[in-house]
């Protein structure tokens, strides 16, 4: 547990995003793909997964409808709407290049003069 | 569309709240399962394994709020919710909730009151369109006193206005064909209505271009009340002949209901054109320019675009202009603008409404100091559920909401108590006519706008009061308080509670020492010297001009009236002054004096301007005024005899040096004429009560023109009600055509002090007010202090404390605080009545009878609000008490 990574403000929206793009799934589907996807790298606190969700419905690009679990239990299934597809497309783009342009700043050696 | 969607969302959220709620916790109920089933696959029983997995989840109350916020609309939906529990919580403790409403009903309805009166007198008080841009013009010494001639060069000299009117009042016998009375009215120039863009309610108003030289226009519009009264709503009164003192007019108009003429508190009961002026008051004031009351007031809209500073330069220049032309008449002082309506009375009303004011805001404070104080160990007693509340996971500022939802909710159920009492209040008083008989009313409206304001001092009182408790909730630690229960921390230094209950006690003393200056200075204003005597004086009002008396018939007849009344049994003396006595409706007018030897009479020479009274023989005895030099007049001093005067000491004493050196010496009136000085009598009250001592001269009335308005003065010790008949048939005997108004010299000067009563009044029940609000606030240091420290007092009881000395530990601080507030709020009260000396005359709160009245007033607070925790302190029983706890 002790090398998992914190996460960066702002990105659990992005993660919740990617992993119900995969398909739609039930909030504690949603933990387990997250932390499937991610190596077991990243952990959710359970807690803080629903407000996500519920702002991202909020948002638009969430849309929930009730179902059956793999479980056989009832249970909330959330996917991507057009305008998610489309956040996540521009989140992930941006995402890279953040991430790009910070992996080159720090492997930056010191010019000879 | 984005934004139409989410907002159908939070619609949607608002009605199907409950269905949500219940889905959430589906939602996170399934969430626990899953876990639990994989936990269950791990190997553990399944009842350990939900357990597992409830506490990985944590505190579900968070998470669910956090969703609710997330998912929009959780504003309004917690609102309901903290509105709800306000509710409840309001309820289960029914007598915290009566004491805060009262308390900001009185606080609040106070308020509204006083803005009320400020909303009629000073926000717009006259019923007219565009009122902000209506000006009246002040001349000299802050009157809009005017002379006609004067009125027609500001009109068509300035550049400031849209266009001037003027007006003046005409006091007239008005016969309809049936039993004559007297009215009163403005006459006014003809386009008055024009400047005031009004609209008749009947018929047509009269205008400029009715106006073709003296008494050419004998046109009458009626008010709309005394059309209602006077003629009971006929409309076919329009073209009818009426006579005003025996001239006849036509009636070609009523005026609007809502428009009750421009002065502030006198409603006329009728406009007729001032070029008839002549034929009502029997005097020409058309040509005399040198008057200084032809006109009462001036007024008009400024142009658009012109502001208050250039139209006065423009007047100060028609001024200067004037006095170039006009050297001998005009005498250039400088010209003010003024709202129209109250020019004569701008700077009293002003002044009574911000003393009025800062009173009601005190009231406000105080009332939110103490429900501040209230709500404090309110939420100091709730600290175990509040606590509690965190415990659970529940946010400061959610905590916080809840409390302030609750103030909120107690100062709108108090501001709405508040207002209805003041639309009562109001109503009443707009219906209210002091003084029967006289045109004088208050125009109060209450409308939108009262609503509105109180509305707004009900919501930031709550916010006020509900801040209050903010820090101590911040401040809370649930595990502590959850551990050890509350305890009060006894032996801080002082807090915040205490220091606003001082200040409230101190607000207190200065409403109770500013209204106890009131009384007594009422009390002495009404006992005061007036330099006449008001007992046993009835006075009679007759305008000769009504029954078409004229010239030499007005002499004649005042003399026949005189001796008829004489022959009345009980009669001791009668005395008649032109117009009217002293004090009463303002009639004082100055003239300008000379001394002997000037030539020029130009007012730069002016010696003196005293206020002058024509009386008769007699008059001096009647009225009750001393004589303290020479003699008075005798009915030898007639037109043939040299000119006499009698005046008072502060003019002989200004003129001469002192009383005796005046006997028998001269000065000069403005038209040149000579006069001896015959007497000298008693300082008084001219014009108002609260002037300073001012001169005055009386000359006698049968050596003058004379003037047919006049009043008897008839000194009687009989009893008015027998008396009053027995005037009034000698006079019908004499002329049955004649209106004769009678009443007590006592109940006329009710008139002049109306605004010191009405300031009494009001501050005594602010004063009232004002004390009720500290006693809940000791009352609740004082139970606050006793019941946490119950325990603490029943040991020292077991250990053997007596009474005296377990009162002083439960109530010493209280008492210590009434004792600081009391005396710091009476310096400031003393503070204070330097504005209220303005009104009321004779204020002074160095007085020792107001210094103990307000000690006394405080310790009979102190001794009402701690009665009962003290009882409660006394009646501790040690033995049950250290068993309880």
């Amino acid at each position: 547990m002790t090398n998992q990574a914190q996460l960066l403000p702002g990105t659990l929206d992005l993660l919740i995003l990617r992993a119900v793009s995969l398909g739609p799934l039930h909030g504690y589907g949603v933990l387990l793909r997250i932390a499937q996807i991610s190596g077991n790298a990243l952990l959710i606190e359970q807690g803080a997964l629903y407000p996500g969700l519920f702002r991202l419905v909020r948002q638009g690009v969430l849309k929930a409808s009730w179902g059956t679990s793999e479980n056989n239990r009832r249970a909330k299934f959330y996917e991507l709407t057009a305008a998610g597809r489309k956040r996540l497309r521009e989140e992930t783009a941006s995402w890279n290049r953040l991430a790009t342009a910070i992996g080159s700043a720090l492997a930056a050696q010191p010019e000879e003069t | 569309m984005k934004l139409p969607d989410s907002l159908r969302f939070r619609i949607a959220t608002l009605f199907q709240r409950s269905q949500m709620n219940a889905e959430m916790e589906e939602e996170l109920r399934s969430h626990i399962q899953h876990r639990a089933d994989d936990l269950e696959r791990s190997g553990l029983p399944r009842a350990e394994a939900e357990r597992r997995a409830r506490v990985e989840f944590g505190g579900s109350l968070r998470v669910k709020q956090e969703c609710q916020e997330a998912a929009g609309g959780t504003l309004v939906e917690s609102f309901v919710q903290d509105l709800r529990f306000a509710l409840r919580m309001l309820r289960k403790s029914p007598g915290f909730t009566v004491v805060a409403v009262v308390t900001l009903a009185m606080a609040i309805g106070a308020n509204a009151v006083v803005f009320g009166f400020m909303d009629a007198l000073i926000l717009r008080p006259l019923n007219v369109p565009q009122a902000d841009t209506l000006y009246g013009t002040e001349y000299g010494l802050d009157t809009g006193f005017q002379s006609y001639p004067n009125y027609l060069d500001l009109r068509d000299r300035n550049r400031s206005f849209d266009d001037l009117a003027a007006f003046t009042f005409a006091f007239v016998g008005i016969d309809t064909g049936e039993n004559p009375s007297r009215a009163s009215g403005y006459a006014t120039s003809g386009n008055y209505f024009d400047v005031l863009r009004i609209q008749p309610y009947l018929g047509r108003f009269f205008h400029g271009s009715d106006e073709h030289g003296r008494n050419s226009a004998a046109y009458l519009v009626l008010s709309y009340v005394y059309w209602h009264s006077r003629f009971e709503d006929d409309r076919g009164v329009l073209g009818r002949v009426v006579r005003l003192n025996t001239h006849p007019f036509t009636i070609i108009g009523v005026a609007p209901p809502e428009f009750r003429g421009t002065v502030l508190f006198i409603s006329p009961d009728f406009f007729m054109p001032i070029v008839n002026q002549e034929q009502v008051n029997g005097e020409n004031i058309l040509d005399a320019r040198g008057s200084t009351h032809g006109i009462f007031e001036t007024f008009g809209h400024l142009k658009p675009g012109v502001t208050p500073t250039q139209a006065v330069a423009d007047l100060q220049a028609v001024g200067a202009y004037l006095e170039k032309t006009y050297p001998k008449e005009f005498a250039q002082k400088s010209f003010s603008l003024g709202h129209a309506g109250l020019t004569s009375f701008d700077r009293a009303v002003r002044a009574f409404m911000t003393g009025l004011m800062l009173l009601a805001g005190l009231i406000l404070l105080a009332a939110c100091a103490n429900l501040g104080g209230l709500f404090t160990a309110r939420a100091a007693d709730r600290s175990r559920e509040v606590a509690l509340r965190l415990a659970l996971g529940a946010s400061r500022i959610r905590i916080l909401r809840q409390l302030l939802t609750e103030a909120v909710l107690i100062s709108l159920v108090g501001g709405t108590v508040g207002l209805l009492g003041n639309i009562v209040l109001l109503q009443r008083m707009s219906l209210w006519q002091p003084f029967p008989g006289a045109p004088i009313h208050v125009p109060l409206h209450p409308d939108a706008r009262i609503y509105a304001v109180a509305l707004a001092l009900a919501l930031l009182s709550g916010f006020l009061f509900g801040i209050v408790p903010v820090r101590q909730v911040l401040r809370t630690d649930p595990y502590e308080i959850v551990k050890s229960g509350s305890t009060a921390r006894v032996g801080r230094r002082i807090s915040l509670r205490e220091l606003l209950l001082a200040v409230q006690i101190a607000i207190c003393a200065v409403l109770v020492t500013s209204s106890m200056v009131a009384v007594r200075g009422l009390a002495r204003s009404l006992h005061g010297n007036f330099g006449f005597e008001t007992r046993n004086a009835m006075l009679t009002f007759t305008n000769l001009a009504m029954a078409g008396y004229t010239g030499d018939g007005v002499a004649t007849m005042q003399k026949r009236m005189i001796e008829a009344i004489h022959t009345i049994p009980g009669v001791e003396q009668v005395g008649l002054v032109n117009n009217y006595p002293p004090l009463i409706y303002a009639a004082g007018s100055r003239v300008n004096i000379f001394k002997e030897e000037t030539k020029d009479r130009t007012p730069s020479n002016i010696a003196s301007m005293p206020y002058s009274f024509d009386v008769s023989p007699e008059y001096f005895e009647a009225a009750g005024t001393g004589l303290l030099a020479g003699r008075a007049f005798s009915w030898h001093d007639d037109k043939n005899a040299p000119a006499l005067a009698v005046v008072n000491r502060e003019f002989a004493g200004n003129l001469f040096g002192s009383v005796p050196d005046a006997i028998g010496r001269y000065f000069a009136l403005q038209d040149g004429t000579r006069v001896q000085i015959a007497g000298v009598v008693e300082d008084g009250k001219y014009l108002s009560l609260t002037e300073d001592q001012q001169p005055a001269i009386f000359l006698a009335s049968f050596q003058l023109p004379s003037s047919q308005s006049s009043c008897l003065v008839v000194r009687s010790p009989r009893d008015p009600q027998q008396l009053a008949p027995a005037i009034r048939n000698k006079l019908h005997e004499l002329d049955a055509g004649l209106p004769v108004d009678i009443s007590t010299w006592n109940s006329m000067l009710d008139v002049v002090l109306f605004p010191a009563r009405v300031a009494t009044v009001s501050l005594g029940v602010m004063g009232a007010m004002g004390a009720m609000l500290p006693i809940t606030g000791i009352f609740g240091l004082a139970a606050y202090s006793v019941s946490k420290r119950l325990r603490e007092l029943g040991i020292r009881m077991a250990l053997g404390a007596q009474r005296k000395e377990v009162l002083q530990a439960a109530l010493g601080r209280p008492f210590k605080l009434l004792a600081c507030g009391s005396a710091a709020g009476l310096l400031l009260g003393i503070l204070a009545t330097r504005v209220l000396s303005f009104i009321v005359y004779q204020a002074t709160p160095r007085d020792p009878l107001v210094l103990a009245g307000v000690v006394l007033a405080m310790s009979l607070l102190g001794l009402v609000a701690t009665w009962i925790p003290a009882q409660r302190a006394l009646s501790i029983d040690p033995m049950i008490l250290l068993r309880e706890q």
